[in-house]
């Protein structure tokens, strides 16, 4: 059985729960990132900011385990980073998801291909 | 200014930036660095964190569209990802030993690439021919959806574009961008992609090779938050509102536009990034 785009139902089937994934991933991320930013607002919006000399950003905002427990303290500027990272993790989660789909077709090549992806975007944002 | 005041500015320019991206179709990323900072006279690092993320944002959400709708060759880009995921590590690991000026320079040439390229006729490759023995090895080659019913095609040149898309990974974790211009030149003039299959595919890769990128600068603490949330939402809205207003417009004279105001950002780059005021 073919489609439109004349690719087998089955992968079919997976583009369509690729593409929802992705398009939750988004909404989810922007809705927190929105809340956050709003929160972060209202407590810190007169202040006047000075983005022109780099200076880092403090431990709570440069890792996951800072963003996690500075969001459980509701502070919004890590409400706004845990959004971010909710937008990073969503492309993560799609080769996840290929992997799997790829598992199921008993397609190793690119169970293989979809691991070594995953592996380097797990590196980069838990070691970084 | 304060916080509130300057969001409020960052999400109408970021808004446009996604407007004119998505309306003509050459994305939005490439133009939020130099906005960030040539208008708003921030540090290119925290400029490029905002950018990263503003990227990650339009090309999932538009990739949520076309792989649904059979344009995607999910093989394509998976297969390509490899390359673009260590060229982006590699990018970012590049940002922290270069200095912005170079940073700066390089940016302005990759701005003036892009707007000669949007300039360029592209040529629809006629199908048919030997199969590719890469290609035909890695299952590359696929179908999609026209209006004559679904058309096949074939992959050719794999190791070129492979070779191609690390490049593209270095310059989307050095500047912060997606690089589609590149992406797209691999698979359409080395791989002989049909065009609507390359900038799909294209979109379907930006987001894992951005993310690759953005988790090294959030450890690095690019990722200003103040910043961050405004560049994403306003792209991110500006990009939703093209894809809306799309068949309202004529994109030949957009483009053009566009790439007369890429061009200004490129000279702009190219003289802070020599004279050092970045």
């Amino acid at each position: 059985m073919t489609t439109a785009s004349g690719h087998p139902a089955s992968e079919e089937h997976v583009e369509q729960m690729v593409g929802n994934l992705l398009r939750i991933g988004v909404l989810v991320a922007a809705a927190v990132a929105l809340v956050g930013g709003i929160a972060f607002m209202t407590h810190h919006g007169s202040l006047v900011p000075d983005h022109s000399v780099f200076r880092g950003q403090p431990a709570m905002l440069s890792s996951l385990s800072g963003v996690i427990s500075g969001t459980l303290a509701l502070e919004p500027a890590a409400i706004v980073q845990l959004g971010i990272v909710l937008l990073i993790a969503t492309p993560v989660a799609r080769v996840l998801l290929t992997l799997v789909a790829f598992a199921v077709q008993r397609d190793w090549m690119y169970v293989l291909i979809s691991a070594i992806v995953l592996a380097l975007l797990t590196y980069s944002l838990i070691v970084g | 200014m304060n916080v509130l005041e300057l969001s409020v500015l960052i999400f109408g320019g970021a808004l446009a930036a996604g407007l004119l991206g998505s309306l003509t179709g050459l994305g939005g990323g490439i133009i939020i660095v130099p906005l960030l900072t040539l208008v708003f006279k921030v540090d290119i690092r925290y400029a490029i964190g905002a950018s990263l993320v503003s990227v990650i944002a339009t090309s999932s959400g538009a990739a949520a569209a076309y792989v649904k709708e059979g344009f995607t060759n999910v093989r394509v880009g998976m297969l390509l990802e490899v390359a673009t995921t260590v060229g982006a590590l590699t990018g970012a690991f590049v940002a922290g030993l270069v200095s912005p000026r170079v940073i700066a320079i390089i940016f302005g040439l990759v701005l003036l690439q892009s707007a000669w390229q949007t300039t360029r006729q592209r040529v629809e490759h006629v199908a048919g021919g030997v199969p590719d023995r890469v290609a035909t090895w890695l299952r590359l080659d696929s179908s999609y959806p026209t209006s004559d019913g679904p058309q096949h095609y074939q992959v050719r040149h794999v190791p070129l574009g492979f070779g191609i898309m690390y490049v593209a990974g270095i310059l989307s974790g050095l500047l912060g961008i997606g690089s589609g211009v590149v992406k797209v030149l691999a698979m359409d003039r080395a791989m002989r992609l049909p065009f609507k299959v390359s900038t799909t595919t294209s979109n379907f890769m930006i987001g894992v090779t951005a993310a690759a990128s953005a988790g090294v600068y959030l450890h690095r603490g690019y990722i200003d938050p103040g910043l961050a949330f405004p560049v994403m939402l306003g792209v991110l809205c500006g990009a939703l509102g093209g894809a809306r207003a799309l068949p309202n417009f004529k994109t030949p004279r957009l483009r053009l536009i566009f790439a007369t105001v890429v061009v200004v950002m490129a000279f702009e780059m190219l003289y802070n990034g020599i004279t050092g005021n970045i």
